[in-house]
């Protein structure tokens, strides 16, 4: 009795050093969406300058689509900005921006210089339609399905790799079930 | 060393711990005008995670994102909501994460029972080893008729051997007082 009495702080010690080791293999930057499987916020935005088409919550209903937010404040947008041109011209969903916190034209300049891959985009100078996307940061993609649901969140840029093995395969196989229906 | 340890750093670490607290990081133009509602607002901002810094609260981070949640909690106080609607605002948003004292639920009840129960067992062992260390010996059983003859035995063969030893002891002593007489008469 004396000797279990003596070795279970070692033992205790020895669980939680063993619960607390795999609590390390996780990513702490991960955090989940709320939105996940759920409709699209409500919200209707005013376009950049210099465009005259805005961005509504509706626009993102009908068929499969992507979410991307940005800003030309943002580093990782400009890392990831080349990539979402391709993704733009391979064209198997319509990519929409959202300009996140963007002074006034700066938005514009910065697509004019780099080019645009948006088929419209919404200016979200307050952030406030980022808040109700649950955005933390910027660059992130949301994958919305054509009944307007979330369905996948992309935490900062999309690299070609992740395109390849989990956006693209996500985004077909949504396309197909909105066809099958 | 022990005594330092006790009367003076300790008391020092725990005034430290008490007295310090997060610097606010609410810019003057974010402050509601009426202090009521301001310390609400600071009160519930102290609630909120950070989402980009995750281990600082709203009301403590300078991240943009963090300023435009504290607007925000600050509009929803001045248009009338109450903390738990505000709460639950942000949750729907960010997640339960976002709290950053988590409710009590499924996957937060290891949390809230561990102190609780790490706490109970603690006592229950301390208790254990002070009793085990202040019990006085037990009665024993009474001993059996046979017992009490083999006790009685030894013990009778103990004072003879005693009482034969002591006899020994007595003629060496007497012996050894006086040797000189044996050796000298």
């Amino acid at each position: 009795m004396r000797r279990v009495i003596f070795f279970s702080p070692l033992v205790l010690f020895a669980f939680a050093s063993i619960y607390f080791a795999f609590g390390l293999t996780r990513d702490p930057t991960y955090t989940p969406s709320m939105l996940l499987n759920a409709p699209v916020p409500e919200f209707r935005l005013s376009p950049i300058q210099g465009y005259t088409e805005g961005l509504r919550s509706d626009d993102l209903k009908g068929r499969v689509s992507l979410l991307n937010v940005f800003g030309s404040w943002c580093i990782s947008c400009e890392v990831e900005h080349p990539f979402l041109l391709s993704i733009a011209a391979e064209g198997i969903a319509p990519l929409y921006g959202l300009n996140w916190k963007d002074k006034p034209g700066a938005g514009a300049a910065w697509l004019a210089r780099r080019g645009d891959p948006y088929a419209q985009i919404g200016n979200d100078a307050d952030g406030r339609v980022a808040i109700d996307f649950g955005v933390t940061g910027a660059p992130e993609t949301f994958v919305i399905d054509a009944s307007g649901r979330v369905r996948h969140k992309h935490i900062g840029p999309i690299t070609p790799e992740e395109w390849e093995t989990v956006l693209r395969p996500m985004i077909l196989d949504l396309k197909n079930a909105q066809n099958a229906d | 060393m022990h005594k330092t340890l006790t009367n003076f750093l300790l008391p020092l670490i725990g005034a430290t711990l008490l007295l310090t607290q997060d610097a606010l990081a609410v810019d003057p133009d974010e402050r509601l005008d009426d202090p009521a509602l301001e310390a609400r607002a600071q009160e519930l901002g102290a609630q909120l995670r950070c989402v980009v810094c995750k281990s600082q609260s709203i009301e403590a981070s300078d991240a943009p994102l963090a300023s435009d949640l504290r607007i925000l909690v600050r509009e929803r106080i001045a248009a009338g909501d109450s903390d738990e609607v505000i709460l639950e605002f942000m949750a729907e948003r960010y997640g339960r994460y976002v709290l950053l004292k988590p409710p009590v639920q499924g996957n937060t009840a290891v949390l809230w029972i561990a102190p609780i129960a790490l706490f109970v067992i603690g006592a229950m062992i301390g208790v254990a080893v002070l009793r085990s260390r202040n019990q006085q010996p037990t009665a024993l059983d009474p001993l059996t008729a046979e017992e009490d003859a083999k006790l009685k035995a030894l013990s009778l063969s103990h004072k003879e051997n005693q009482d034969r030893h002591e006899i020994s002891l007595e003629k060496e002593l007497h012996h050894d007082a006086h040797p000189t007489k044996v050796s000298g008469g």
